[in-house]
């Protein structure tokens, strides 16, 4: 059995002064092993490779890069998913500075999703109990609560890589519709008009690479769409 | 020494997990200068992998449900070492916590008539163990921690708490008097050490499943705050209560949720039997989780587990059908197909009892203050230490936690706490500050790995303990296999006190916040062991093959380990409850 070939993105700030390519030889010994146990076999071979992770099933959201050309995360992309003729090679999440090696700068991505406000606003004064919902409309945020705040759709849009200081980018702004679209909160105004600028959704131009990398198979072109409509709603 | 930088607090919360966000929400409201310290982006903490859900007596299954069934459960459930007032006290203000989460904007999911969704889970009684099954775990699908970790992550953002985001706390500081002072942290992105001064400190740093081979824990559950705790020399609580969760994926350790017993799943052994009908009657495949995974063992050890090598059961869902699966359980269907290449729908999940829960920790009380004895044994407050969470013991889980009762624990604790440190800072907390020695014992270690030259490496040393805590402290135990246990473990803690630290750099050094925490991994190990093998007995998730029966005349207490003579002492368990008579002691059946 022939051993994999990885190709790994190395970066050290206080020893390189320009990143590079470092090759990596890993014997899985035949296993369909997730990307994160590759990294960890690399990183028995070098202890300096860095590299985040934490719930290693796909949930918290730390591993995030970039493999063969697609961002994904590392916890629960097999091999048999990416590796062609025998060669994966590895780099950090595109777009976004670099920290050390696989380690990037989220502080961007961070303060996009900051920016929506994303928590539940309402100003009514709170029940005793739970407020109500019906089950209808808690439907309406399935497929937007479940973000894990990867990145990996972020960091795929170009429309982030040109303006990821005036667009929110695909992960806020779907954080943004599932506050929207929460029958609970009451914010709606306020939210859009935080919205209305010609960059903030609109330079969204729906090439889809948010919903083609998504780990947790999420659409935030809909969700885009969404605000879209309720915003030229509003305007008319 | 004197070029280190210090940072100043009221009160710093190491943790970023449910209980330290809900206690630092908590401070964050009343104004005090809070900061939240945690290794990982809060969002990556081990609470976002909660499955099933938040037990609690909301009372929208059942419209008579009452907080106190839910307190008996606890306490039976806990083989009746889980502290009475603590378990009255979360039972009884859980329903505030749980409706505060749900003005915060927890999508729960939803009955029809709008109220929160609520599952049976293991171990549920109405009327006190006599009404049958109920239905009291608070539900967002199958993605309940996900769901309560980014609503509180969201409300502390909402409410401009501080985060020092991807540092590691190395150790606790202590000043002459013995108060905890603050703590030596890292910022893992420049390497740089600063000294946190604070008037509390509050560990809320998760559990420690990373002791183990096979674990539902995710990579970063490496025992932190119990490692400081230990070295500062606090005594730990009930450390040998480890809970197996009876469904781990077989192979990959991954959780799936008992919410999927709840929703009408159940086990079966390789001749297709549900066999769980032979070891709990009633309660069946929802009896506590111990009973549970030690009847999956027996199956095994008798023969009649599953594949190839006989050494796993199966989860049976598919006849749940596919709109149940996808509609309460979508996260599990997502975990099945990625880690056991099994579609539930079609096919039963291969699954194995997996270490999930530490039911011990820093001993508290339910203000979150933590707790050692004098010299004759009472109880006595640590100055500005507070826990909560996992890492604290309360005890609302005694030897064995119910399922759903671990989010609970965490807000209501993480609330508590918060209040509590609120209300002494209005009345004003000092303490001596902490000399240049006392920071610089805090030092001891990180400094330790920064100079070693040569030896064993992390990686190596770690397997080697997990591997022995897998193999001497399992589901079942006895006493030759925890002594050769202790003994290798001993053996270890020489090795690892003279380990390498290859990679010296200081920007993102992973590998050195890995050999800090391969400390703590022992510290916690060794403490496991101590305990396991002194408390003869089984109860709970302690199962002892020499000890098979539960010992009330000796072991109807806490114990107590202390780590400066790794000695095991004993504390009274809690049967006062303030509003509730208390619930004596009963064979556990279910």
């Amino acid at each position: 059995m022939s051993k994999l070939q990885v190709s790994l993105y190395r970066y050290n700030p206080e020893t390189d002064s320009a990143p590079y390519m470092q090759e990596f030889q890993v014997d899985t010994q035949g296993r369909d092993l997730m990307v994160l146990d590759v990294l960890h076999l690399a990183k028995e071979q070098d202890n300096g490779l860095a590299y985040r992770r934490s719930c290693r099933e796909g949930v918290c959201g730390s591993d995030g890069m970039n493999m063969n050309g697609k961002n994904g995360l590392a916890c629960i992309t097999p091999l048999s998913e990416v590796v062609k003729g025998n060669e994966l090679t590895l780099r950090p999440l595109p777009g976004l500075p670099v920290i050390r090696d696989l380690v990037v700068d989220m502080g961007l991505f961070y303060k996009q999703y900051e920016r929506i406000q994303p928590y539940l606003q309402n100003n009514e004064p709170a029940p005793a109990i739970e407020r109500l919902q019906s089950p209808e409309e808690r439907d309406k945020l399935d497929g937007l609560y479940e973000c894990i705040l990867c990145a990996c759709c972020s960091t795929a849009c170009p429309s982030f890589w040109w303006n990821p200081e005036k667009f929110v980018g695909p992960a806020g702004l779907l954080q943004s519709y599932r506050f929207l679209a929460d029958s609970r909160d009451t914010a709606t105004r306020e939210r859009l008009a935080e919205l209305e600028d010609p960059f903030s959704v609109f330079r969204c131009r729906g090439i889809m690479n948010c919903v083609a990398v998504c780990p947790k198979g999420l659409n935030p072109t809909r969700a885009i769409g969404k605000i879209r409509e309720m915003l030229l709603a509003n305007a008319t | 020494m004197s070029t280190m930088r210090s940072l100043s607090f009221d009160a710093i919360i190491i943790g970023g997990g449910g209980a330290g966000l809900r206690a630092a929400l908590e401070l964050a409201k009343s104004g005090k200068k809070t900061a939240v310290l945690s290794k990982v982006f809060p969002t990556r903490s081990h609470t976002v992998s909660a499955q099933g859900g938040i037990t609690c007596a909301i009372a929208a299954a059942d419209p008579d449900d009452d907080w106190r069934w839910h307190m008996y459960d606890t306490v039976k459930g806990g083989d009746y070492i889980a502290d009475q007032d603590a378990s009255e006290y979360m039972c009884s203000e859980g329903p505030k916590a749980v409706f505060e989460l749900e003005h915060m904007g927890l999508p729960f999911s939803r009955f029809d008539n709008g109220r929160i969704y609520q599952r049976p889970f293991g171990g549920q009684s109405k009327d006190f163990g006599k009404g049958g099954q109920a239905a009291r775990t608070c539900a967002a699908a199958d993605r309940t921690g996900h769901a309560l970790l980014h609503t509180l992550y969201q409300n502390n953002l909402k409410n401009n708490t501080t985060f020092l985001n991807e540092w590691y706390a190395v150790d606790l500081v202590k000043n002459a008097n013995g108060d905890v002072v603050g703590c030596i942290a890292m910022d893992i992105e420049t390497g740089e050490v600063v000294h946190v001064k604070s008037k509390a400190t509050v560990i809320a740093t998760g559990g420690a499943g990373r002791i183990f081979a096979s674990t539902t824990n995710a990579l970063i559950n490496t025992g932190d705050g119990i490692g400081m705790a230990l070295r500062a020399g606090f005594p730990m609580q009930d450390m040998e209560m480890w809970q197996f969760h009876p469904t781990g994926i077989y192979g990959a350790g991954t959780l799936v949720t008992e919410g999927c017993r709840g929703e009408g799943g159940y086990l079966i052994n390789k001749d297709g039997e549900r066999f769980m009908e032979r070891y709990a009657p009633n309660a069946k495949d929802l009896a506590g989780r111990d009973v549970v995974a030690r009847s999956m063992v027996m199956e095994i050890l008798e023969g009649r587990g599953c594949g190839e090598k006989g050494d796993h059961v199966f989860l049976k869902l598919d006849h749940l059908g596919e709109e149940v699966l996808g509609k309460r359980l979508p996260g599990i269907v997502e975990l099945s197909k990625t880690f056991a290449h099994v579609d539930p729908a079609q096919d039963p999940i291969p699954v194995v009892p997996t270490c999930h829960y530490m039911m011990g920790g820093i001993p508290t009380n339910v203000h979150g203050q933590a707790i050692m004895q004098d010299a004759e044994g009472n109880d006595q407050i640590v100055g500005g230490l507070f826990a909560c969470g996992e890492a604290a013991c309360v005890s609302v889980h005694g030897a064995n936690r119910l399922g759903g009762n671990s989010l609970l624990d965490l807000v209501v604790f993480g609330r508590a706490a918060g209040m509590f440190i609120e209300g002494a800072l209005n009345e004003g907390i000092e303490y001596l500050d902490a000399s240049s020695s006392d920071v610089e014992s805090a030092m001891k270690r990180i400094t330790r790995w920064n100079e070693s030259e040569s030896g064993e490496t992390v990686p190596e040393l770690k397997r080697e303990l997990q591997d022995i805590m897998q193999t001497s402290f399992g589901v079942f135990r006895e006493e030759k296999n925890m002594v050769e246990g202790v003994e290798r473990l001993d053996q270890l803690r020489g090795r690892i006190a003279s380990a390498y630290l290859p990679d010296k750099s200081n920007a993102f050094n992973t590998a050195r916040v890995e050999a800090l925490e391969l400390d703590n991994l022992m510290e916690v190990a060794e403490a496991t062991a101590i305990a396991a093998l002194e408390r003869k007995e089984s109860r709970g998730a302690h199962s002892r093959y020499d000890y098979p029966d539960r010992d009330d005349a000796n072991w109807l207490k806490h114990s107590l380990y202390f780590p400066a003579d790794k000695r095991l002492g004993k504390r009274d368990v809690n049967f006062a409850p303030k509003t509730v008579d208390m619930f004596e002691p009963k064979v556990r059946t279910y």
